[in-house]
């Protein structure tokens, strides 16, 4: 018998307790970060206890969505076949105004247009019923 | 206690496959294990400790490699270490292993590490389900290529770095293989070349990549009383450190740092030297932009330098820190983790039977692994 070949899927974000409140609050476009009830520092991804200070329970904080664009690469090709119909895409990581840093999608932005630091704007990507992802989007001119 | 130049490398094999269609990983490290042990003039039968790690199929496991290994090769280790910080992982062990020979909980130690990245390793860049930290990045299309653009994006960003000085390095890699008869690519390559391949993932194009193939190699490693009955002059190990940063970019404390500048920091402390007093380094090059920042963590170029540093000829055969004398993950051998051939290159590099390029009687070889997207790394100083 032939080997399977398996349907190439997206990795789906598996939902658990903690990343619960952020999943839902995209689901609405809003980006929930971590603020520490201690030393005040913001945090993503999400645990039950502050990297910084290690206190316990962080709370959860909506972000203001103001990030800078700290840096990025234009995939051209990926032997990921899940991903090979969306080059190029921009695999990046912005700087969010509070301080954390998180992996994105650059969108909605000319590909000759992309600078490290550029200050960015988080927008969120449909990509099911039940699931939005936040994204990056140059933020334009101020 | 510190056993800087108490444990000894006595033997040292890297495979000379490069392609190895229809081979488990198992067999060529098994290969290689043999090979190491009939150059130090030992057999498997002496052999009481044991350090492997594979972290996908195309290494042959993944999953208690430090118990499968020593079944294959009909061994019982006790002592043994699986540290997985991927391609620093075998010098990790490595120094970990001198350890245990110093406290006597073991006398030989077998460094092994294989894989067929080549021929059976599709799946380097599939992912397990997407929980826990990996919710966060999985989505997006991570691919091992993108991770260390992203660190080449902002090292050009911060610093002004071209493309053609990552290529620089490749350059070098490539003309230091020219006459090693194993490496996988040894014939003339110039920048130009390098920056016409394939976009990849901007910036790092095809040849700021390494090569992909199915191999191995191994060490054996012993204290100072076995040492003396040995086939060959022992290598000694002088100093070691290790450093563990973060797992995934986005969590990174810096894009231009990895965690380099503590593990060589920490193994030239132990084995008291400069990085002047280095006379060769084996760099880890998965990419260019590894190698490149290398260079600057462990102290050979000022921050921010290592582009110039790179196009300077400083890591020439010659240059003030020659890199790479086998042709490196750049242009000879790269099956998926290649920390354990920086460490045999240091030794063949003390021995003077480098297969690229020989320098002209080196003391003392630095070995640096990074495992991982620049998450963590191993440093060990070898000396004669």
């Amino acid at each position: 018998m032939a080997s399977e070949v398996r349907e190439a899927t997206k990795p789906v974000p598996l939902e658990d307790d903690l990343s619960r409140p952020f999943r839902e609050a995209a689901l609405e476009g809003g980006l929930l970060i971590q603020r520490c009830r201690s030393c005040g520092s913001h945090q993503f991804y999400p645990r039950r206890h502050c990297v910084t200070c290690f206190a316990r329970d962080p709370q959860w904080v909506e972000a203001s969505g103001a990030a800078r664009l700290h840096t990025f690469s234009v995939v051209r090709r990926t032997a990921d076949r899940a991903f090979a119909d969306d080059v190029p895409y921009v695999f990046a990581v912005v700087e969010l105004a509070e301080g954390p840093r998180m992996t994105v999608n650059v969108v909605d932005t000319p590909l000759d247009e992309l600078r490290c630091d550029m200050p960015m704007r988080i927008v969120f990507s449909r990509q099911a019923d039940d699931l939005v992802l936040p994204n990056a989007a140059a933020a334009g001119p101020s | 206690m510190s056993w800087s130049g108490e444990v000894a490398i006595v033997g040292a094999f890297e495979s000379p496959r490069r392609k190895a269609p229809g081979m488990h990983p198992f067999e060529i490290q098994a290969e290689c294990v043999l090979g190491a042990l009939d150059d130090a003039g030992l057999s498997l039968g002496e052999v009481d400790g044991f350090c492997t790690s594979a972290s996908s199929a195309g290494e042959g496991g993944g999953w208690m490699d430090v118990c499968e290994v020593p079944e294959y090769l009909g061994i019982e280790p006790t002592f043994v270490d699986g540290t997985d910080t991927g391609g620093a992982a075998p010098i990790a062990q490595a120094g970990h292993a001198a350890s245990a020979i110093a406290a006597g909980q073991a006398e030989v130690v077998v460094v092994s590490s294989a894989g067929c990245a080549y021929s059976g390793g599709g799946d380097f860049d599939t992912l397990p389900p997407a929980w826990g930290p990996l919710a966060y990045e999985a989505p997006y299309g991570f691919t091992t290529v993108a991770a260390y653009a992203l660190a080449a994006q902002r090292h050009m960003c911060e610093f002004g770095t071209t493309s053609e000085q990552l290529a620089a390095i490749a350059v070098q890699c490539r003309s230091n293989a020219a006459g090693n008869p194993d490496a996988r690519y040894r014939e003339a390559m110039t920048v130009d070349d390098v920056l016409a391949s394939p976009m990849i993932a901007e910036p790092l194009h095809r040849n700021d990549c390494c090569v992909v193939t199915d191999s191995g190699g191994a060490v054996v490693l012993v204290g100072k009383d076995r040492a003396r009955d040995v086939r060959k002059d022992p290598v000694w190990l002088l100093g070691f450190g290790e450093a563990v940063g973060q797992m995934r970019m986005s969590q990174m404390r810096s894009f231009t740092e990895t965690p380099g500048a503590v593990s060589g920091a920490r193994a030239m402390a132990m084995a008291g030297v400069e990085p002047s007093g280095i006379d060769c380094a084996q760099l880890y090059d998965s990419f260019t932009i590894t190698a490149l920042l290398a260079l600057e963590d462990l102290g050979f170029c000022a921050r921010g330098e290592g582009g110039a540093f790179a196009e300077s000829g400083a890591i020439a055969p010659g240059g003030s820190v020659p890199i790479n004398t086998d042709g490196g993950g750049l242009s000879s051998n790269h099956p998926g983790r290649r920390g354990v051939f920086a460490l045999i290159e240091g030794v063949r590099q003390l021995r003077g039977d480098g297969p690229g390029v020989q320098l002209s009687d080196p003391r003392t070889a630095l070995c640096h692994g990074c495992g991982g997207q620049l998450s963590a790394t191993a440093t060990m100083i070898l000396g004669v």
